[in-house]
């Protein structure tokens, strides 16, 4: 139930915006976050963006793991 | 960046899945409980069990908000059904839950108005276009959900409306993880903790979990790649001796949490007690509607004839959603139980223990 799914805000008028994912297209409600703009992802739930998603931190994680797919295995 | 293949990438899976083995001590047994329903859905789907080792466990825990809904509230929300002049509106996990002899789905085929929402702001709509009827909005959820909620009361007060009520069934998470961890029945090694609850609350929620508790806790998104990698996080806490709260979801959940959200939760809601499907009554882990919003309260507006309750004497959800039992354990599972003939919760909810074993579950020969 708690489920959100990523969505980009394609438009955005006042707390209203439309969300976007995979062609889809959804209103979503944008009063719980600051300073979202048309471009930025979102995550929804029940018609509601709950958090901005966080580009520099998405970026951090993925390239720690590419980093550790240059680690040498160990052998057991 | 679409933060969805990125974090389903097989390499990544791989090697941490390489690194989870080399890890491990392969004496040990490690359970590792995920809290919350969508990490059961996730890891079952996308067969992460099968990826790990087998002395590493993953339990269930108690987070499929439809799941943990007693009897006694199904059965309130039942009588809603069979007041006058009322149109019901409901997420689509409440549906078929069975309560002590009827369930929404069978009101709704005696003839009750019960129309499945995404959000509650269409419940809102509902109530304006129906001005000469009474909406209920059956409202279940974590601290995800509640703020959802919480923003169709504020608008319905707003815009004037007064044939918009909710039944307030919703619950928060900390007091229920207390009661496990007090209750002793089961041993854990490490929590996954909520992502989406998280990124309401914060993260500061669960620091009594490592301090009193000394059990190891990462905030956990819900690609396979997050699962994996807060798996490698747990197992490193584990094995250091250093249990903490970390966060694995950090593109999500920021350590204050949302704090407009949580705002508006407490400007609507106040802590009050509730009963948990398996838990018992756990002190403040329910969510009222506060005295200032009463009009929009269910309970102090309509009255209900509410039916005994009665449980399945055989239904073990209770002993699934502590984790002391697994599907496979309980007598009715794949019997009499199915997902087209629901006794218990855990199989009809889309995210239910039993329901996800049901569906992922190789047949073993």
């Amino acid at each position: 139930m708690c489920l959100g799914i990523p969505v980009k805000i394609i438009e955005k008028k006042g707390t209203r915006g439309i969300g976007e994912i995979g062609g889809v297209k959804r209103e979503v409600d944008l009063r719980f976050i600051e300073d979202v703009q048309e471009s930025d992802y979102v995550i929804l739930h029940a018609g509601f963006a709950i958090q901005k998603l966080d580009e520099k931190a998405a970026h951090e994680t993925l390239s720690l793991l590419s980093e550790m797919l240059n680690d040498t295995p160990k052998t057991r | 960046m679409k933060y969805i293949d990125e974090f389903r990438d097989k390499k990544f899976c791989e090697k941490l899945a390489m690194k989870i083995r080399n890890i491990l001590d392969e004496e040990r047994e490690i359970t590792l409980m995920e809290v919350c329903g969508t990490h059961t859905m996730a890891i079952a789907r996308y067969g992460l069990k099968t990826l790990l080792p087998r002395n590493i466990k993953f339990l269930s825990g108690p987070g499929c908000p439809v799941c943990v809904t007693s009897n006694a509230d199904i059965d309130k929300a039942i009588a809603c059904c069979r007041t006058e002049n009322t149109i019901i509106t409901t997420f689509g996990d409440m549906i078929r839950v069975p309560g002590s002899s009827s369930s929404l789905l069978a009101e709704k085929v005696n003839g009750s108005d019960i129309r499945v929402v995404y959000s509650p702001t269409d419940a809102l709509e509902i109530a304006k276009a129906n001005p000469d009827k009474k909406i209920i909005f059956l409202g279940i959820g974590f601290e995800t959900t509640v703020p959802t909620i919480a923003a169709s009361i504020k608008d319905a007060k707003d815009n004037g409306l007064r044939n918009y009520y909710v039944l307030s069934m919703h619950k928060v998470m900390p007091p229920a993880l207390k009661t496990l961890v007090d209750s002793e029945e089961i041993t854990i090694d490490g929590f996954f903790l909520p992502g989406h609850v998280s990124t309401i609350t914060g993260t500061g929620i669960y620091e009594f979990i490592p301090e009193n508790y000394g059990i190891g806790c990462v905030v956990t998104g819900f690609e396979p790649v997050d699962i994996l990698q807060a798996t490698l996080m747990l197992l490193k806490q584990i094995k250091n001796g250093n249990p903490t709260v970390e966060n694995q979801y950090t593109r999500t959940v920021r350590k204050e949490g949302n704090p407009a959200a949580k705002q508006l939760l407490a400007e609507i809601f106040e802590p009050s007690d509730a009963e948990w499907r398996g838990l018992g009554i756990i002190q403040r882990s329910g969510l009222e509607i506060r005295n200032r919003y009463e009009i929009f309260d269910v309970e102090k507006n309509i009255v209900l004839q509410i039916e005994e309750t009665r449980e399945h004497p055989d239904c073990i959800c209770g002993k699934i959603l502590k984790g002391v039992s697994e599907p496979p354990d309980c007598p009715l599972y794949e019997t009499v139980c199915t997902p087209e003939n629901p006794v218990g919760p855990c199989m009809v909810s889309s995210e239910g223990t039993c329901s996800a074993y049901h569906r992922y579950t190789e047949y073993r020969i």
